[in-house]
């Protein structure tokens, strides 16, 4: 945010004019405007999040606390139960956020097209974003049962044997992380939407007058141009991934087993199990790990994004 | 031969979007309509018979009408939670925007912060404990519009941001500044964004099932996602139902996407570019 001056100016304001411009903020823009949100902020959301750091290093009733120092983070890292959360929890924003990054961009350039039917199919892909994400959770559980879910029975139609997509470790997670495509897609492509609409035509024509096609279209134009939507899309969909809970929780409450448990659904069965201790420990575990790849990922992205 | 291209992609396009995002919503629909044995196979056929009336007061009246009561819970909460966000939100986003300095440089962080971090959980049970808020839907409140607090702001900010600050001083000039320049002058030009902020908080709200689960524990008093959660484990035999269950709680959603599709879109777009 840049301050902005009222009007041209040279050299720097005498100091009457100075204090008399800041007296005016005051009665203008009062701090107290900022009173209700900055109390429900700093009490609901700011308070846990530095006390969880205190938490974590306690073994706590809610009542009271015992200090063991980091024995709770110790135990994260000893039990592979614990330790698994962690891998699955960077597969599950990592694969998230490539596929709704590749997908959405396709999706984006599709629906910008020539299409008739564009309104409506930009009002299919959204629409899955607006429901709940238990009730789809409960949904593709059911498509994806082993014998009779829709996505099996299609699969032995052209003869594939499909596995038990959520009872078997190996293709759990992955299956929870492509319905979490399915379900978030819809904001990728209208970010990815917004972003080649925002296009100058001229580079199109520009690139007609040389005699390109369609794919010098998108590798030269489209491509590089909607970088800043690519910035929002791996933003956003990173931070949800590695939050990510409810659709986990209601296709495999973690399972089969532990193998696809993430480190928020940890957080939630720690809790469950009465070990508020390390339940906050994996908090600031997931805290530690948001910002160790966000804040980099963002500083990265945003260099990209001034050069170019 | 153009023209047949063009009918082509077009074909191709809808065939493949109704294969992905159709089959799954006619499956819940056509659930929701079966008999409770035929809903058991769990597969895509069409029903054998038309129980929908049936169903659906079953679904109502089940566990003593809890569906009706969480209803209410989750109209109450969406409706004081969201009208909390856009009074605070503007309100903050407003002095953000004009007075730079420490503080709002300060606030512009926490912002951020709020945006990117995690919330810790059983500290903030402890915190809801202390204050005599847990399990209670004034205290679920108070979390949604913390945690939603960072996206309203950023929203509010921008469209601020477009409002020429001569119009302050204008009004300053009438002798009009603080909350009155806010809620006279200010505060009615905010209304596009206003909505935008409305209805995307509104749906996120609604759908919300980690806080409600965390923080308004129990059938007593739980909102529409958790009471379909709990129905699924109590009531697994009755797929049905079940589907009816989220046939009536995707309603709402659908009723706002027909009605303020384009609104709904230009928020969640303008969000994620100003984040």
């Amino acid at each position: 945010m840049t301050k902005q001056h009222a009007g041209p100016r040279t050299g720097p304001a005498p100091a009457h004019e100075k204090h008399v411009r800041a007296s005016k903020q005051r009665a203008a823009y009062p701090y107290t405007l900022y009173l209700p949100a900055a109390v429900v902020y700093l009490v609901i959301f700011l308070v846990p999040t530095v006390m969880a750091f205190y938490f974590a290093l306690t073994r706590w009733t809610l009542f009271d606390s015992t200090f063991v120092g980091l024995q709770n983070f110790r135990d994260f890292f000893a039990e592979q139960n614990l330790r698994i959360g962690f891998a699955n929890t960077l597969f599950y924003a990592v694969v998230t956020s490539g596929l709704k990054v590749v997908l959405g961009l396709l999706l984006g350039v599709l629906l910008t097209s020539r299409l008739r039917l564009r309104g409506f199919l930009r009002s299919v892909v959204f629409f899955p974003v607006l429901v709940s994400t238990v009730a789809v959770g409960f949904t593709f559980s059911a498509l994806l049962r082993p014998d009779t879910g829709l996505v099996n029975r299609a699969l032995a139609l052209v003869g594939i044997d499909g596995p038990d997509w959520l009872g078997d470790a190996g293709t759990a997670l992955l299956s929870v992380a492509l319905v979490d495509v399915w379900k978030g897609v819809g904001i990728a492509t209208v970010i990815y939407i917004a972003g080649i609409l925002s296009i100058p035509r001229d580079y199109y024509q520009a690139v007609a007058v040389d005699g390109g096609g369609a794919w010098h279209r998108f590798r030269h134009v489209t491509l590089p141009l909607s970088w800043p939507a690519t910035y929002s899309v791996i933003l956003l969909s990173f931070i949800g991934g590695l939050r990510s809970f409810d659709l986990i929780w209601t296709m495999t409450r973690g399972g089969p087993g532990f193998t696809s448990d993430t480190i928020a659904s940890i957080i939630y069965k720690q809790y469950q199990a009465g070990f508020f201790g390390l339940s906050t420990a994996g908090n600031v575990i997931l805290f530690v790990v948001v910002t160790a790849i966000v804040v980099p990922l963002n500083y990265f992205l945003g260099k990209r994004q001034a050069a170019l | 031969m153009r023209a047949l291209k063009r009918f082509g992609a077009d074909g191709i396009a809808l065939l493949l979007a109704t294969a992905i995002f159709l089959v799954p919503f006619s499956f819940m629909l056509l659930t929701a309509v079966k008999d409770r044995v035929q809903s058991a196979d769990l597969d895509f056929a069409w029903p054998t018979s038309w129980p929908v009336v049936q169903n659906f007061v079953e679904v109502i009246e089940a566990r003593d009408y809890v569906l009706l009561r969480a209803y209410v819970n989750s109209t109450i909460l969406t409706v004081v939670s969201v009208a909390l966000l856009v009074i605070f939100g503007a309100m903050a986003a407003f002095v953000l925007q004009r007075r730079a300095g420490k503080i709002g440089k300060m606030a512009d962080f926490l912002v951020l912060s709020g945006l990117i971090i995690p919330p810790a959980i059983v500290p903030t049970i402890w915190l809801l404990q202390g204050l005599g808020l847990f399990k209670t839907l004034p205290g679920l409140i108070l979390v949604e519009v913390a945690f939603n607090l960072s996206y309203a702001v950023l929203l509010f900010r921008a469209f601020i941001a477009a409002i020429p600050r001569e119009l302050d001083e204008a009004a300053m000039i009438d002798g009009c500044s603080g909350l009155r320049l806010f809620f006279r002058v200010i505060f009615p030009l905010l209304r596009p964004v206003t909505i935008t902020v409305i209805l995307t908080s509104s749906v996120a709200v609604f759908n919300d099932f980690v806080n409600p689960l965390y923080f308004l524990p129990g059938d007593e008093n739980a909102t529409v996602q958790v009471t379909l959660y709990n129905f699924q484990s109590q009531y697994n035999t009755q797929w049905n139902l079940l589907f009816m269950d989220i046939v009536l709680i995707t309603i709402p959603p659908l009723l706002l996407f027909v009605f303020f599709n384009r609104k709904i879109v230009a928020g969640m777009t303008a969000g994620a570019i100003k984040g």
